[in-house]
Formats: structure tokens, C-alpha cells, sequence
């Protein structure tokens, strides 16, 4: 196999051809009205409740709006509401929409289009889920107010709706809004800042959004999904190039304004560029996951799962994603998201400190592991995928077992992590993927953290008593309390090694000089970006 | 020839159901979910199986054929599972990259590798020949991809005198089409030329050796009316053969080649249908290449005729 290192070079020379051809490339005239921008993937379709895919929800960010909105310190903050109130019982909440609300066909937003929205996000969003299951009343009383009577009270209900996790609360019209969660809506009619250019769209490549005239932003200053979302653009340009290498030549020539995530092969040939900026892309990064079939031998067994995670080093995982920029990763003896208000590393310490293969060896054996091969299935189209999967496939070498290494696509492992029947019947024992940190900052919308056995998400973990701690979460009235339960969700979730988290890795952006006010964030926000 | 034409066009019909009963199968049969991969990863199989409902994905085998063919004889290709825009307008927005790009990619390879194969049978063993020779292993030994890089290292990085990558519609004008589709088509054409090379040479050697060749030299005609009048109008029919089976080449080429240069054509638009498991644009995509090649092949069948008159339909 080719060496990080060679590899590294070989995508610099590549990019070295297209780099330094900027002068050939003819660029049209750059417009400050115009911004041109780089999404991590093409943009395929545009149904942000329909399809999860974060491409479509960054896109549905600028065509949608929603009730609510996050900011940097993940607190929800009025975005379409005007206030709220809620009954001393906890049990009805009344929103009252802003005035001058417009959907993009001209319509005023109503009361009516945010119920039959929201009815659709709650059967799609885990969140909304929960809301869904409580909900004795979901009413609009006249065009600006939203009436939700509950059950029981749902202290999470403003972060739910003004999550970033996908799919978002988007608010659309009530005509498109009923159509079924689980097919497509024909139309991209939002009543946020930009409406999208479905004549232009071509899926794959290219995808426009031209500025909503009628669009009234907040008077607060933008942050995040909160705040008022102001465009300094008439339009914005969504450019897909198959090619990193040639989407570093873009940036270079001025093809292009904004790269929203750098592979990290490319960053040395855009740093030695004045004209270019880069920086971290997300500061909240996403945590590597290696996921266990808690179905099927041997890690049926808690002392396999711990064995796994006492033999894994997070360092290895992380350069793997990468390669040699430390700045891109950290070690997270955690299932939460560092830096965030509810983190905690109890219990994480089987992820710290030096790494004891023979003690591993030892609990594996202890287990019953008979030497059968596990079934890794690891998707070799997605890079981060593709190296935690290497690295696992030696690690579990080194425990002596035997690896039924499945070398295949991102497609194939969605649909075989379905399958529950045992390996050799078409199942599996593990795979890789990753959780946005955002959604790992608190266990409100955290699929993956869930211990609810058949119903639980894919491997179908069943520990009721780490079930409890979530209840006690949602239950939780103060910052302290929050805090106390995540400590001991984590730590119970550790001694049950639900997954391990093999660290946390990030991307860099990158944008042209000439542009200013791109921000940290989960995802790539244009309100208050301007260029020169 | 008109009831021969019509006879063939017909033929087609068959050969298209079976390449479309073939290409349905494989898809069918392939591993992975375009439901799974819209649900996003933190779907539940709930969802999952849903979405999967909601396509019709979860019918069995047969009635999805059925359908599948029904709306094939009504002219219908279907909507992409992704984008829900029917797959002709998806291809109608991607063809005329690759159509342009494949044109010029035949034009330009017969041009430089006709000539080339005579020159090398009429050389045969000088200098030139080995030339030739070696020229066409390179062509079948180099990857597109690297002659791609190596073309936009010489010619754009070095020389500047072509740009790199992407498109240029003919509508925006011919030299800033041309000048897009330049480097793209010698590495394309890489292939294509040492292929028609070398069947041109190996054809030309048999014609040259032919009694009406040692005729015509001892009649005292000149080289140019030997080579280009007798000789390769008789080696025409396998050369003209060989450009049509290198159709298929140049549509698998066009995939990578579209891919170094950022060209938004058809070969982009299957690759991540595939990568996304979007059967009905796949489908088409496959469905329209096959026509393409089956075309191909009839006009080339036809121009038979014109090579040698004793062909008749």
C-alpha cells in the first residue's frame, strides 16, 4: 500500500500541475456580488427533511428558515419566533411567529404552514420523535401563533427546534410541507435569506441561490443560525469539482471564493499562497466511531468490546484521517464533544494513558472468542472511513483475531449495517463512521449513544440503565444537574463500551483574502460574509 | 440498403431489451441501498425501510422490470431517486460536454492515426515504424489520467497556452470551446490513436503485399495514389471496424478524462450515480450508450459499402 507520505506527494504534484496553471485558467469576472463557493459534496437533491445529507442541509440553511436558532454557545435563540410562552405547568407552549414573514412565492408564512412543517420534521428527527410522542395538540389559533399542548413537559423543546442537527425544523409551506416525510417535495419554496435556483440547479455541479429582496433579517447580530441573516450577495454559486486538486486550482485562480473543506493533502500549496486564508473549518470536529454489533458474538460480550478499546490509540486513528497536522485532532476519551457545555471524560480512562495490548489479548480471551473471523465492513469511497478501517484491520491483528475485511462503498455498508442476521449470513461485527460534534454536544438528538436494543440504532445496543440516564438528562432543570448526568451517562456508556470513539478530527476551510467574515462553525454560515 | 437499414434499426429493439433486462439485473442484484444513503447516517432501518417503500425500491424484482420497460416504450427514462428531475433532462444537461469532447476525440485520433499506421506499413521496419510502434505500446500502456496531468503540466503549467480544466459551451464561442477541449481530447485520443495505429499498420502490410500493389508500383503509379487510392480503400473495412469498436473505449476514457479536466459531462453524472445507487439515472445513462454503440456500429456497417462495392445489403 502507498505510504501517507508518498501519497501526500504524489496529491501535491498533482495539485502543483493545477496550482500553478492558475495563470491559464480563464477566469470569468470575479464580481463582489457574486460569491462563489466549494461545497464538501455536490449537491444532489434539495429536501432537507427528506434527504439528511449535510450538504442538503447547509443548502436548505440558506433557503429555509426555522423557529429557532442556535448560536456559538449552543443556546437557542428566536429566529421566525417573535417570543414564546409557556404554561406554569410546563405542558403548553404558545409561539408567536414575527410579522413580514414571506415565503419566496410571495405567500406571508402562517401558523398553519409551521404546524404542517413541523408535523413532518417530528417524524424524521429523533427530537422530533420524542415531541411527536408527547404531543396532545399541535394547533395554529390564527396566522401568527403556534399552539403545542404536551403530555409531559419537554424542557428541550427550543433546542430542538433550533438544532442543527439534520434534519433541521425547517419551515415551509403548508402545501409542500404535507407532503409525505419519506418522499421528496417537488418544490424548494422557503421564506429564508436566499431562494434557490432550481432552473440553474445542475445536480452534481452547480447549484445558485439568488438573494430574497423580501427577506426581513433580525435586528441581532448574526451567530450562528441565530441572529439576523444578512447576504451581502445578489447571488451565491455552489460549485462541485470531482477533483480536489482542481478545486485548489479554482481557489488559486479565482475561479473560486470559498473552499468549504481543504483535503488535507492541498493545505501546504494554499498556505504558501498569500491571497489565501485558512483556518479550521468546525471547531466542535466529528467523532471517529467504531461501531460493534452488540447482536452477534463476539462482541456480544462487554469484555471484547473493552478489550478492542483498551488496545485502541486514538493517535493512530486520527493521523490515519489527517496525516501530520496535530492541529486537526485531539484525543477524546469521551462520547461527548469537547469544549461544549456538557462535556465530560468519566469513565474515559480505558482511552488514555498507555495502551496494554497483552491486557487486551488477555479479556479477549476471557470473553469466549473462538477465532472466528469478524466481519469489518469498512466503506473504501469515503477517505476517513477508508483509513479507520486500515487501522482497525491491524489492531484487531494484533488481538489475534481474524478479519473478514469487507473493502467496500459508502452504499453497500448503509444498507449491510441493516442487516441484523449473524456475519456469516450477510451481517457483521463492526464498522466506522462518524458523529458531527454538534450532535454529540448534548443526548438529545444522539442516535448512536442510545441503548434501547431493537429500537437503538445500528449494532442495537441494549443497556436499559444508560437508558434511564438519558431520561434523567431530559428530566434535568440546571446547568449542574445537566453536567452531573452526562458525567455518569459517560461513564456508564464506557464500562458498556457502546462504541469506541476514536478521536476527534477536523477540516480545514479555505477562502480567498478578498472575502471576509467567514466564521467557525458547524456549518458553512453567509450571513455577514462580504467581499471586496 | 433501405430494408437493410430499417432491417438492423429493428434489431436494435432486441439487443436494447436485453441490454436493459441486463443492466436492470446487475443493479438489482448489487449490493447497497440508495434508500440508506438518502436517510443519512443516523437514520433508523425504520426510515430507512420507508424511504425504500416510498421509491417502490421495496417491489419485487419483476414488477420493477415491468415498470422499468413500460415507461421505456413511452419514451420515459424515469426520475432520478436523487434529484427528482427526470433522467432526460439530467442527460440533456450533461451530453453536449461529452458528445463534444467524443467528436473531437474521433476526428482528431482518426486524423493523426490513419496516416500514421500507412506511413509505418510502407516504412515497415525503418526507423519511422519502430517509432509508430513504440508510440502505440505507450498509448495502450499510459493511463489517461497520467497523460491528462502530463498534457496540462507541459501545455498549461509550462507553455501556458491551454487552460487546465472545465467547459465551454459552443454557444459561448468556437475557440473558447476548442480551447477547453484541446487537452482533454489528446489524452483521450491517447488510447483511440495507438489502437487505429496499429490495426491501420497491420492492415496496410497484408493490402501491401497484395498482387495488385506490385501491379500498380510496376505500373509506375506514384506512392501517394498506391497508399491512399488502392491500398488503404481495401484496408478501410477493418480500419473503420476497429473505430467502431473503440467507441466503447473512448465512453469508458471519457469517465476519467471528464473527471482530470472538470468537465460536467455524461461520464461525471454515471460515476456519481453509481457511487449513489440512482438505478433510473444509471439506467439511462447505460441505455443511451448502448444505443449510441449499436448506432455506431450500423454506420459503420453501412460505410462498408462504401469501401468495397462488392458488400452488399
Amino acid at each position: 500500500m502507498m505510504g501517507r507520505r508518498a501519497a501526500a506527494g504524489l496529491a501535491a504534484a498533482a495539485l502543483a500541475v493545477t496550482a500553478l496553471a492558475a495563470p491559464a485558467v480563464r477566469a470569468q469576472a470575479a464580481s463582489a456580488r457574486v460569491l462563489r463557493f466549494a461545497p464538501h459534496a455536490p449537491l444532489a437533491n434539495l429536501d432537507p427533511i427528506w434527504g439528511t445529507q449535510y450538504v442538503v442541509r447547509n443548502a436548505a440553511m440558506l433557503v429555509w428558515d426555522t423557529l429557532y436558532g442556535i448560536d456559538s454557545r449552543l443556546e437557542p435563540k428566536p429566529q421566525m419566533a417573535e417570543a414564546h410562552e409557556v404554561s406554569d405547568d410546563r405542558l403548553v407552549w404558545t409561539i408567536r411567529l414575527r410579522g413580514g414573514l414571506r415565503f419566496h412565492d410571495g405567500e406571508p408564512v402562517r401558523g398553519t404552514d409551521v404546524v404542517a412543517s413541523l408535523e413532518r420534521w417530528m417524524v424524521r428527527n429523533p427530537m422530533g420523535q420524542a415531541i411527536r410522542a408527547l404531543r396532545q395538540e399541535l394547533s395554529a389559533p390564527d396566522d401568527r401563533t403556534i399552539r403545542l399542548r404536551l403530555a409531559a413537559p419537554y424542557p428541550r423543546l427550543l433546542q430542538a427546534l433550533g438544532a442543527i442537527s439534520a434534519p433541521c425544523a425547517f419551515i415551509m409551506p403548508e402545501r409542500i410541507a404535507r407532503t409525505d416525510p419519506f418522499t421528496q417535495i417537488e418544490e424548494a419554496i422557503g421564506s429564508g435569506p436566499m431562494r434557490f435556483r432550481k432552473d440553474e440547479w445542475d445536480p452534481g455541479t452547480r447549484s445558485a441561490f439568488e438573494r430574497f429582496d423580501r427577506y426581513e433579517p433580525r435586528d441581532e447580530p448574526a451567530d450562528w443560525i441565530a441572529g439576523g441573516k444578512r447576504i451581502a450577495f445578489e447571488r451565491i454559486e455552489w460549485i462541485a469539482r470531482p477533483d480536489p486538486a482542481a478545486t485548489a486550482s479554482a481557489l488559486l485562480s479565482g475561479d473560486l471564493d470559498w473552499w468549504e473543506q481543504v483535503a488535507p493533502d492541498h493545505v501546504p500549496v494554499l498556505r504558501r499562497n498569500r491571497q489565501i486564508g485558512i483556518d479550521i473549518a468546525d471547531p466542535l470536529g466529528n467523532i471517529g466511531s467504531l461501531r460493534f454489533n452488540h447482536l452477534h458474538t463476539p462482541f456480544n460480550d462487554v469484555r471484547a468490546r473493552r478489550a478492542v478499546a483498551m488496545a485502541v490509540d486514538q493517535a493512530d486513528y486520527m493521523r490515519a484521517v489527517v496525516g501530520d497536522d496535530d492541529v486537526l485532532w485531539r484525543r477524546v476519551p469521551s462520547f461527548f464533544t469537547p469544549d461544549t457545555p456538557l462535556y465530560s471524560d468519566a469513565g474515559g480512562e480505558i482511552l488514555s494513558g498507555p495502551r496494554d495490548h497483552e491486557a487486551a489479548r488477555r479479556l479477549l480471551a476471557d470473553s469466549g472468542y473462538d477465532g472466528r473471523p469478524v466481519t469489518l465492513l469498512v466503506a473504501e469511497d469515503v477517505a476517513p472511513l477508508r483509513a479507520m478501517g486500515q487501522v482497525t484491520h491491524r489492531l484487531l491483528g494484533d488481538l489475534g483475531c481474524a478479519v473478514d475485511y469487507v473493502a467496500t462503498d459508502w452504499g453497500t455498508v448503509a444498507r449491510r449495517r441493516a442487516v441484523r442476521a449473524p456475519p456469516a449470513e450477510g451481517g457483521w461485527n463492526l464498522f466506522h463512521t462518524w458523529h458531527a460534534g454538534v450532535d454529540c454536544a448534548t443526548p438529545a438528538g444522539y442516535a448512536a449513544l442510545r441503548t434501547n436494543g431493537d429500537d437503538a440504532w445500528f449494532g442495537w445496543p441494549n443497556d436499559p440503565g444508560i437508558e434511564r440516564l438519558r431520561e434523567a438528562w431530559f428530566a434535568a432543570t440546571t446547568l449542574a444537574e445537566e453536567r452531573a448526568v452526562v458525567a455518569q451517562l459517560n461513564r456508564a456508556s464506557m464500562a458498556f463500551m457502546t462504541w469506541v470513539p476514536t478521536g476527534l478530527f477536523m477540516a480545514y476551510q479555505a477562502w480567498r483574502r478578498s472575502v471576509s467574515g467567514i466564521v467557525k462553525a458547524p456549518l458553512p454560515l453567509f450571513w455577514g460574509v462580504a467581499k471586496a | 440498403m433501405l430494408a437493410y437499414i430499417a432491417r438492423r434499426i429493428l434489431s436494435t429493439i432486441p439487443v436494447m431489451l436485453v441490454v436493459a433486462f441486463v443492466v436492470f439485473s446487475m443493479l438489482m442484484l448489487s449490493p447497497g441501498d440508495p434508500a440508506a444513503v438518502i436517510a443519512g447516517d443516523q437514520a433508523t432501518p425504520e426510515d430507512v425501510e420507508r424511504i425504500r417503500a416510498a421509491l417502490g425500491l421495496d417491489r419485487p424484482f419483476l414488477v420493477q422490470f415491468v415498470d422499468f420497460l413500460w415507461r421505456l416504450v413511452n419514451f420515459d427514462l424515469g426520475t432520478s431517486i436523487f434529484t427528482n428531475l427526470p433522467v432526460t433532462h439530467m442527460i440533456a444537461q450533461r451530453i453536449e460536454p461529452t458528445v463534444s469532447l467524443m467528436v473531437l476525440t474521433i476526428l482528431f485520433s482518426v486524423a493523426v492515426a490513419v496516416p500514421m499506421g500507412v506511413v509505418a506499413a510502407w516504412k515497415a521496419g525503418s526507423w519511422i515504424d519502430r517509432a509508430v510502434m513504440v508510440f502505440a505500446v505507450l498509448g495502450f500502456s499510459v493511463p489517461v489520467f497520467v497523460i491528462g496531468y502530463l498534457l496540462a503540466y507541459i501545455f498549461a503549467l509550462e507553455l501556458d497556452w491551454l487552460p487546465v480544466q472545465g467547459y465551454t459551451p459552443l454557444s459561448r464561442g468556437f475557440w473558447p470551446f476548442l480551447e477547453n477541449l484541446i487537452l482533454p481530447t489528446i489524452a483521450l485520443g491517447s488510447v483511440y490513436i495507438a489502437l487505429i495505429a496499429r490495426i491501420t499498420r497491420a492492415t496496410m502490410l497484408e493490402v501491401l503485399a497484395q498482387d495488385y500493389i506490385r501491379t500498380a508500383k510496376a505500373k509506375g503509379l506514384g506512392t501517394r495514389p498506391i497508399l491512399f487510392l488502392h491500398a488503404l480503400k481495401n484496408a478501410a473495412v477493418p480500419i473503420s471496424t476497429v473505430v467502431g469498436i473503440g467507441i466503447a473505449l473512448l465512453i469508458g476514457g471519457a469517465v476519467v478524462t471528464e473527471s482530470v479536466f472538470a468537465i460536467p459531462g455524461l461520464g461525471r453524472l454515471t460515476v456519481d450515480a453509481i457511487l449513489r445507487r440512482d438505478y433510473p439515472v444509471i439506467q439511462g445513462v447505460v441505455l443511451l450508450f448502448s444505443f449510441v454503440y449499436v448506432l455506431v456500429n450500423l454506420m459503420i456497417d453501412l460505410l462498408y459499402t462504401v469501401f468495397d462495392p462488392r458488400i452488399r445489403y
